[in-house]
């Protein structure tokens, strides 16, 4: 081995010591795949100031020295997790798993109609050994963060397969609870959703803290795959440790002919997560709604990239994102549409609108069009501000104090997007959950 | 005691620029006043002036709301006293259901501890709803957002209704209003009417005052009261125009 040359640099490979893979009975194949992934992960180089896909971030976010996959939880830690987790499950789930520090603490599927596969990942890849291999995201399918990606598919999984086949219809959301907690301590939740042919399913999972204030990454991945008239509508709550706690996930779509996909995501924990969002509209009739609310405080920062890529003629696309922002909290959000050659009569549109109730929160956008196709109707927009003191004046009119109103008119703000997230149940739960941010902003 | 919205020798300006300059009058309760003038007479600044907006500032006199000094309250503290205007242009609030904003404005009334009776909230909201003939859904939906002009006015009046003003001032409520509507408006102040409250009814036509029919009317004109009158002034005016008021007393 050669000596690094400045020794201030760190080495390459430092963010973890050793290789996360522990788990000796998976599969064969995944463990050489997982191995692969381990020799990239070690050669890619930790993202720079000047790399584009990094632009605005602040890199300093960017240490995981000593870090591991998370221990096994003890006993009580467990029952006490799947009590939390029963008592702040969204209502009327037709499954429910609940995972804590990668480790599968309850699974019921019981709600699932029949003909409906659903799996928690470590048993697919025993039994489903070819829906992973087909229908899991590439490792290089992301927006910068290719190193991350390596580090994932280099680990044991936790996280859930499900498998809808032609024609079955799944009312009430899956629901997929993850847990994570310790010192310098990682988990690796995967999801991977497939709706065949007229299928259409809800997964809603959420990312938790089990104590505030440990030093944890959560690497996860979203593949969301419909194929032809399938529906898909996922959503994800971070709601991590605000000190300590670090994210990051790559959420894909993959919709089909005529098939929809709507991915939507609520981030209001982690000191720094990281979203990718990567959508591909492969067949005409394909139709992928991205929506994100975000209420980011204190030293928060949410770094969103997003991309939709309109692959084929006469495919859709709509992508909104709401960033509420207060104190020194920042966001960066970079979009991308990409209207591919021969892509014709695409419609797609991208949003981000940021609410700055502070004047030292800072707001990135970079909104980004490119298009190779002719009949195409693209919009791209983003907007910050702070509120509108006309707003505040209104409801103060009525009567309303105030602070009250500022909130009011924060949460209005993150209501617009949260109503598009999922039934009317999975909304007043995330609603829910915001506003209990907010209360414990004071 | 002076039970009465009271507005004394008011002087207020508008970035430096005087708009009001020494309007005087009161609207004791019970009473329905209106106040009508010409485009840029001060009537909306008066508006404005009355409900604390940051933009208008005093320069002199004062105005008491029942004796008490109502320009010394914070905005929100002069709508839990009893002071309510009906905007001319209300504003639109993304996101916030219209439900929502009125319960918290009646939740701003009640003690600290204490919970809206949300049953009896909405059995009294569907009520007064159904008699401004104003559809369900706009419970659900963002307070003003995508309303004709002639929705939020009666909107504007729903708040009025469900927060029970002592003293309304509303701000020409009749623009913007179909024949039909502004009779549905005018039935709903109508119907408060009572000795326990008062009425401040701002308007540049005297359509309005025929289905509100005031007790007195003022003429305002260039930031003073020049002329008051019976209901019948609002009619004159109507046939006459302002020239003749507004001429008469050539500037002292």
């Amino acid at each position: 081995m050669t000596p690094p040359k400045e020794s201030a640099a760190p080495a390459r490979h430092a963010w973890f010591d050793e290789s996360p893979a522990r788990d000796a009975a998976l599969p064969g194949w995944w463990r050489e795949r997982a191995a692969a992934a381990w020799g990239r992960f070690v050669e890619l180089e930790v993202p720079t100031r000047t790399d584009q896909a990094w632009r605005f971030a602040n890199l300093a976010h960017l240490r995981f020295e000593g870090h591991g996959p998370a221990p096994a939880v003890s006993e009580s830690t467990a029952a006490d997790l799947l009590a939390r987790a029963v008592g702040e499950r969204p209502a009327g789930h037709a499954a429910h798993f609940v995972f804590a520090n990668n480790q599968l603490l309850h699974a019921d599927t019981s709600g699932l109609p029949e003909g409906a596969l659903c799996l928690s990942f470590a048993e697919a890849l025993a039994s489903q050994p070819d829906l992973v291999r087909s229908r899991l995201g590439e490792a290089a399918d992301c927006l910068g963060g290719e190193k991350f990606a390596a580090l994932l598919d280099s680990a044991d999984p936790s996280g859930v397969v499900l498998r809808l086949p032609k024609g079955c219809v799944v009312e009430g959301p899956v629901v997929v609870q993850h847990y994570v907690g310790g010192e310098r301590a990682a988990v690796f939740p995967r999801t991977i959703v497939v709706a065949e042919d007229s299928a259409s399913v809800s997964l809603f999972e959420s990312f938790e803290s089990i104590s505030h204030g440990d030093e944890t990454l959560v690497l996860a991945s979203a593949d969301l795959h419909a194929d032809r008239g399938g529906r898909i509508r996922y959503a994800a709550l971070q709601d991590l440790s605000d000190k300590g706690a670090k994210l990051v996930q790559f959420q894909r779509a993959h919709a089909g002919r005529d098939a929809s996909i709507q991915a939507g995501s609520v981030h209001l924990g982690a000191e720094w997560a990281r979203n990718e969002s990567i959508n591909r509209m492969l067949a005409s009739g394909a139709d992928v709604r991205v929506f994100s609310a975000n209420l980011a405080n204190g030293e928060q920062e949410y770094d969103q990239r997003t991309l939709q890529s309109h692959q084929a003629q006469h495919t859709t696309s709509d992508l909104f994102f709401k960033n509420a922002l207060y104190d020194t909290a920042r966001t960066i959000f970079s979009g991308l549409i990409h209207v591919l050659p021969g892509a014709h009569h695409t419609d797609s549109y991208q949003t981000c609108r940021n609410l700055l109730g502070s004047d030292t929160a800072e707001a990135n956008s970079m909104p980004g069009l490119e298009i190779d196709a002719d009949q195409v109707k693209c919009s791209h927009g983003s907007t910050s501000g702070a509120i509108s003191d006309e707003e505040i004046f209104y409801l103060r009119a009525r009567g309303i104090p105030a602070e009250a109103a500022r909130r009011m008119i924060s949460l209005g703000f993150l209501h617009e997007a949260i109503e598009h997230l999922g039934s009317e149940s999975l909304c007043d739960y995330l609603f829910a959950r915001v506003e209990r941010k907010f209360a414990s902003l004071g | 005691m002076n039970e009465s919205l009271k507005i004394d020798n008011l002087h207020a300006s508008v970035d430096g620029q005087p708009i009001l300059k020494g309007l005087t009058l009161e609207v004791p309760k019970g009473e329905v006043h209106a106040i009508m003038g010409p485009n840029g007479s001060g009537k909306s600044t008066l508006a404005k002036v009355l409900a604390g907006h940051e933009d208008y500032g005093v320069t002199e006199g004062g105005v008491t709301l029942d004796g008490e000094d109502l320009l010394a309250m914070e905005v929100d503290e002069r709508s839990r006293a009893g002071f309510f205007l009906a905007f001319q242009y209300p504003h639109e609030i993304p996101g916030v259901t219209n439900a929502n904003f009125l319960r918290a404005a009646r939740q701003a009334r009640l003690p600290k501890g204490e919970e809206i009776d949300a049953v009896a909230f909405y059995r009294e909201m569907y009520e007064k709803m159904d008699r401004l003939g104003m559809d369900r859904k706009f419970t659900g939906r963002s307070v003003n957002e995508g309303f004709s002009g002639g929705e939020k006015k009666r909107n504007e009046i729903l708040q009025m209704m469900m927060l029970e003003p002592k003293y309304a001032v509303l701000d020409e409520t009749d623009s913007g209003l179909d024949i039909d509507a502004l009779k549905i408006v005018a039935e709903g102040v109508n119907a408060m009417r009572s000795p326990e409250r008062a009425f401040l009814v701002i308007t540049h036509y005297q359509r309005l005052l025929d289905y509100i029919v005031p007790d007195v009317v003022h003429v305002l004109h260039n930031g003073r009261i020049i002329h008051t009158g019976g209901k019948e002034l609002a009619l004159e005016l109507e046939e006459k125009g302002y020239d003749w008021i507004t001429k008469e007393p050539v500037a002292a």
